[in-house]
């Protein structure tokens, strides 16, 4: 019988393995929903461990949008560590939801979130577990519709073979949207089988299903076309785009983990989209315009989410935070609202300016200052134009001058290696930066007593973005370039001791990059390192790259192209991209006007504060910029006083089906 | 010149409650870090008035009694609260069970007496259950266990490995059957350094018997405070209830 719970037959496994909360769920504003009374049944996955993935906004977004329809309902499913896989396998149990332990193969539809393309191997785990072809044609009515979404979607070409579907953009009107079809499909009796359905989903512009779209390769290897192999399907799926944050303020009642996670906070979203601009960065490029969420729903979020969560800490999250029309207002309303309620608020601060450290120690006006964060991303002036990140050396020393000297004891820095145009003497910039960083904060302060930590990623092209058509460094050339760097800030005498510096091995990014910008040829090399023991690629330990090349040589080898060919080759204008029919609204033309800008070393202004420049996102999608101000403050919470119930203070209650009133009665 | 934390000190602590609470069913696989995070949230979600203390980082005071391990549930897990203002700790208890999930469950609460918890609690009462042992085969474990002064087991630490007496702290050791296929190893430990968990017990029957679960055992601890004459131990919260009364109705029940 279908959606029965698998506890009983899950418990005596859990005393095997690492971390057995992972699997209980439980957590506060979860929900457990009767299976027969739900017509349309989703299971959302983040294919993560438990404790990476829980926190992740649009799961959890989506999980309480779904569940607020009386007729839908909506679990949760996380990757299971490599120990309980084993296990799972021994004792013939599936993939389970952590709401109900329910088998993921019963559901209707599997909405699967991909953050990063490391995550792929870890699909074919769940689905394998799940007892769900591998291969989306190999599925039947007995299966779920599996349908990826999140940023990584945006090409997602490498793993069109195991998914039924792929949704572009926001995903809150989407899945109710998606929600529709598939209930009357099955009021209807399911006419015309599962091939029926997706074709209803897709002709209506809700999904991109990638069976439906032939690609065609010129001899060297290079992509002819891609085009529909029916009528009624359109030409270029295009991305969703949420209109009014203001009217979606998910979650409301966030969920509260149990366990340790990577993030022990709420988060709130203060707006959506960026554009300032740079060209590295594909979250900037694929959410736009800019839309603000404003005070006032802001304020509510948080006040709401606090009481049901019962966190102790805010995150206001976008792409940069500062750059919010009321940021100011937010931040001094907030910081006062909660003064003396144990509560503290965080900015993921990387704009680099004196505004930004003002914000921050609003923030932490009884909190210790510990560190800030910002990124200049490149370390000479001329690279941080060719990628559109307009900070001046200036700038950055007269903004952690004021941070040290407002207390704050140690600044960190972001940086990114292997950009376009990059040569060694751009990244031994860096260590110039720095050591200018720690006299600045020496002479701020007084004291010599001062850090400043370089942290330092490799650069990826993603789709979408004026880089889209640029070489990747290879890892080599990374490697060898961050290992200068980290010569010459070790061999500084004056200021070496107080840098630190931290960089990550560059060959998990040549992965990424192939999974990033790959075709779908790309799947069966996926799919080669899953059966040869890949999993958990994003994770140091589990992470392989000799696995990677060897699949790499093996599958892709034969066919004319490489590794190689996939990443560290640059793409000329004619050049069709794996992504190119799939609409995020870009102008492919304004893309390739600003890549050229970029090798010019000419910068680009944000269009909130300048006129618009034509990018094509709003007039291809019906959209435009949303910003205030509001010109309306945050006045301080009525106190609701102590007799507040505490269990009943979440709209949708702490969820605790069961609880007994004698509990109190052992 | 460093900062310091403006505005005034915290409040000051007006009164004390102890709680007593129950870890049950599946949330007997939280560890005591669990435990405690989810504890103060609830705290939060139910506006207790914690005290704090003082400092940039302030936190709730609250003491932890030494807790369940992960995987064990129990019945009698306690823990003190300073609070910042006063409260009926019968409501109290009644908000923070609403607040906590379920399988967390306040099973009683009474404000803090003189004495310090800690000294009110000496031994532990434990219920081990273990599915697939036959009573025969963990009755004859549990006497050879018995008839031995001193039994060495190892247990695998941050630090390495340690070995140390786990027969000592055992006041009282039977065997109970639920059926003929699971046994119940029903004990009484006193607080020992390091503590005898159960994992420590199990190890000493296979020591001692070369007893071997195949299915991962259920403890439970069933109670914890003051061992009494008799081998049962008391529970702190009612120190001023007659010990003797109250334990003849336990021995009827
Ligand atoms: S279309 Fe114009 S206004 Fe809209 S995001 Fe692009 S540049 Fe900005």
């Amino acid at each position: 019988m279908s959606g029965q719970s698998l506890f009983p037959r899950l418990e005596p496994l859990l005393p095997r393995v690492r971390k057995p909360v992972r699997y209980l769920g439980g957590e506060g504003n979860s929900q457990v929903k009767p299976w027969d009374d739900a017509l349309v049944r989703w299971c959302l996955m983040y294919p993560d461990a438990y404790e990476v993935g829980l926190p992740n906004q649009g799961v959890q977004i989506l999980y309480e949008i779904l569940n607020e329809q009386p007729d839908v309902l909506a679990e949760r499913t996380y990757s299971v560590w490599s120990d309980l896989e084993e296990l799972l396998r021994e004792h013939g149990i599936p993939q389970f939801t952590v709401d109900a332990h329910r088998a993921v193969g019963d559901f209707d539809l599997l909405g699967v979130s991909f953050a990063t393309e490391l995550g792929y191997t870890n699909l074919l785990t769940a689905l394998d577990l799940a007892g769900i072809p591998l291969y989306a044609t190999d599925r039947d009515e007995r299966h779920p519709i599996v349908i990826a979404g999140g940023h990584a979607a945006f090409n997602p070409e490498p793993i069109t073979a195991f998914v039924d579907a792929v949704v572009l953009g926001d995903g809150e009107q989407a899945v109710l949207e998606i929600t529709d079809v598939v209930r009357a499909f099955k009021t209807a009796a399911r006419p015309g089988g599962r091939t029926e359905l997706l074709m209803r989903l897709a002709r209506r512009g809700l999904v991109y299903v990638p069976s439906f779209y032939d690609v065609d390769y010129r001899p060297d290897g290079r992509i002819r076309a891609v085009t529909p192999n029916r009528p009624g399907v359109p030409a270029r799926p295009a991305k969703h785009t949420v209109s009014n944050l203001d009217a979606w303020p998910y979650p409301k009642a966030p969920l509260v983990p149990l366990a340790e996670t990577v993030h022990e906070r709420m988060s709130v979203e203060i707006f959506r989209g960026c554009t300032r601009g740079c060209r590295f960065c594909q979250a900037g490029m694929i959410t736009r315009p800019v839309r603000e969420r404003s005070i006032d729903t802001i304020g509510e979020m948080v006040a709401q989410g606090l009481a049901a969560s019962g966190f102790t800490e805010v995150g206001l999250l976008s792409l940069s935070s500062a750059d919010h029309t009321e940021i100011g207002e937010i931040a001094k309303g907030l910081a006062d609202r909660y003064e003396g309620t144990h509560t503290s608020l965080s900015l993921p601060s990387t704009r680099v300016d004196a505004f930004n450290v003002t914000l921050a120690n609003e923030f932490s006006r009884n909190g210790r200052r510990s560190g800030l964060t910002f990124a200049p991303e490149g370390g000479s002036e001329r690279l941080r134009r060719v990628i559109n990140k307009m900070v001046s050396e200036e700038d950055l020393i007269r903004t952690v001058s004021t941070a040290y000297a407002q207390g704050w004891r140690q600044v960190k820095l972001y940086f990114m290696c292997g950009l376009p145009t990059e040569t060694d003497e751009d990244v031994l910039a860096i260590a110039g930066l720095a050591r200018e960083v720690i006299r600045a904060g020496r002479r701020a302060s007084g004291h010599r007593d001062i850090r400043c930590t370089v942290s330092i990623g490799g650069f990826v092209p993603k789709a979408h973005t004026p880089f889209q058509w640029a070489a990747q460094a290879s890892h080599e050339v990374t490697d060898a370039r961050l290992r200068l760097l980290r010569d010459a800030i070790r061999g500084d005498r004056e200021v070496g001791r107080a840098i630190g510096f931290r960089y990550h091995d560059g060959r998990p990014g040549m992965i990424e990059g192939l999974l990033a910008r790959g075709d779908r040829r790309v799947g069966a090399v996926i799919e080669r390192v899953w059966r040869d023991g890949g999993r958990f690629d994003g994770w140091s330990e589990h992470f392989s790259f000799e696995r990677w090349e060897k699949a790499c040589v093996e599958v892709l080898e034969p066919l004319g192209v490489s590794l190689d060919w996939f990443t560290t080759r640059e793409r000329d204008e004619r050049e069709v991209l794996p992504w190119d029919h799939l609409d995020s609204g870009l102008d492919r033309d304004w893309l390739w006007s600003d890549w050229q800008e970029a090798l010019r070393g000419a910068e680009l202004d944000d269009c909130r504060w300048t006129p618009c420049y034509d990018c094509g996102v709003c007039p291809t999608m019906g959209t435009q910029t949303q910003i205030g101000p509001t010109g309306r403050i945050l006045l301080p919470l009525v106190s609701t006083g102590p007799s507040r119930p505490g269990g009943s203070s979440g709209p949708s209650g702490s969820g605790s089906p069961g609880r007994s009133a004698d509990a109190a009665a052992s | 010149m460093p900062r310091r934390p403006e505005g005034p000190p915290p409040p000051p602590v007006v009164a004390r409650v102890r709680v007593r609470f129950a870890k049950r069913g599946r949330l007997r696989f939280l560890s005591h870090r669990d435990v405690a995070r989810t504890f103060e949230r609830a705290l939060r979600r139910a506006d207790v008035p914690m005290a704090y203390s003082a400092g940039f980082s302030p936190h709730p005071r609250i003491s932890w009694l030494g807790a369940a391990p992960t995987g064990a549930a129990s019945e009698a897990e306690y823990v003190e609260l300073a609070l910042a203002d006063h409260r009926q700790p019968r409501a109290l208890g009644e908000v923070l069970d609403a607040a906590l999930p379920a399988g967390l469950d306040v099973v009683a609460c009474a404000p803090a007496t003189a004495t310090p918890l800690a000294e009110l609690v000496d031994a532990s009462h434990w219920w081990i259950r273990l599915p697939g042992v036959a009573p025969t085969a963990l009755a004859a474990a549990v006497e050879a266990l018995l008839a031995r002064d001193l039994v060495e087991v190892e247990r695998v630490t941050k630090d390495g490995h340690r070995r140390f007496d786990a027969r000592q702290a055992v006041v009282l050791m039977v065997c109970r059957a639920e059926n003929d296929t699971c046994a119940i190893l029903d004990t009484v430990v006193r607080h020992t350094t390091p503590a005898v968990r159960p994992d420590d017990m199990l190890t000493a029957l296979c020591v001692v018997a070369g007893l071997r679960p195949s299915v991962p055992p259920e403890p439970l601890r069933l109670g914890q405070g003051r061992l009494l004459a008799d081998g049962t131990v008391a529970d702190p919260l009612m120190p001023d209830r007659d010990d003797a009364e109250r334990l003849v109705g336990r021995i009827d029940a």
